[in-house]
């Protein structure tokens, strides 16, 4: 016998109150990363023991410096999901599991930052 | 409420099953990712380097042309092929694809021989085209 009321069944929420929204976010962002990553990969390999001006002006393209945005972008959302599920399947001390998500999110939020701002400065100033 | 929890049976783990290959790429498949988490930190200080100039590029270059930093570099090209490539694979298993036994445990198998192939390529086609 199912006690949820059909309002609740409709909105698909369990006891998480998060819906489907986790699950669907890493595969978006898993889907995205495919082709952002193979650029990555060719561009590295292309790149590879260039001199400096000759990367710095590949990466001052504005369609270079957008891939480049969209794949830390995709990116970091990515891991940031999948870390915090490692966390919540192993570690079951309250405190701790609320501290380590915690700086699961702040550790991503800055290397997010960080790798924004470096792909900014180089496509604006070059 | 933390003694209430503490005592009930736990559902068995890994170590009381036989390792198969679909098992085995599952646990990879989380390892790689964990370890593709922290080596974001080489993306990040890589741009961090080419947006600082020539100088502390060069710096930065040094040490991840050095042998060992081209073994880590290695390690990481091939957490992520790895983890694309089950990642790919767990694509296919949502549509409902390849979940039948055989298939499932071939196509593991696969993965691994594909990961390792395709890093090796990478690496040769970078040196050739350098």
């Amino acid at each position: 016998m199912n006690m949820r009321t059909p309002l609740k069944k409709v909105r698909g929420l369990g006891a998480a109150h998060d819906g489907t929204e986790h699950f669907w976010r890493q595969r978006v962002t898993a889907a995205a990363n495919v082709p952002l990553f193979l650029f990555f990969i060719g561009f590295l390999i292309k790149y590879n023991g260039k001199p400096f001006p000759e990367l710095a002006a590949a990466l001052h393209n504005p369609i270079v410096a957008t891939i480049m945005g969209l794949m830390v972008v995709s990116g970091i959302v990515h891991m940031k999901l999948g870390m915090q599920i490692i966390i919540e399947d192993y570690i079951h001390v309250e405190w701790k599991k609320v501290s380590l998500l915690m700086l699961n999110t702040f550790f991503s939020f800055l290397l997010g930052a960080l790798c924004l701002f470096a792909v900014l400065k180089i496509g604006f100033a070059g | 409420m933390a003694n209430v929890t503490n005592n009930r049976p736990l559902s068995p783990h890994l170590q009381v099953y036989k390792l198969i290959p679909t098992m085995a790429m599952s646990i990879l498949h989380r390892i790689t990712g964990g370890a593709l988490y922290f080596g974001t930190i080489l993306v990040a200080w890589w741009l961090i380097a080419a947006a600082s100039g020539p100088d502390y590029f060069e710096f930065v270059n040094g040490i991840f042309g050095s042998w060992i930093g081209r073994l880590i570099l290695l390690g990481y090209t091939w957490a992520l092929i790895h983890h694309m490539l089950g990642g790919l694979r767990h694509f296919m298993m949502d549509f409902g694809y390849g979940l039948e036994k055989e298939l499932s445990t071939r196509l593991a198998k696969l993965q691994v021989v594909a990961s390792v192939v395709l890093t090796v390529l990478v690496w040769i086609v970078a040196f050739l085209v350098r």
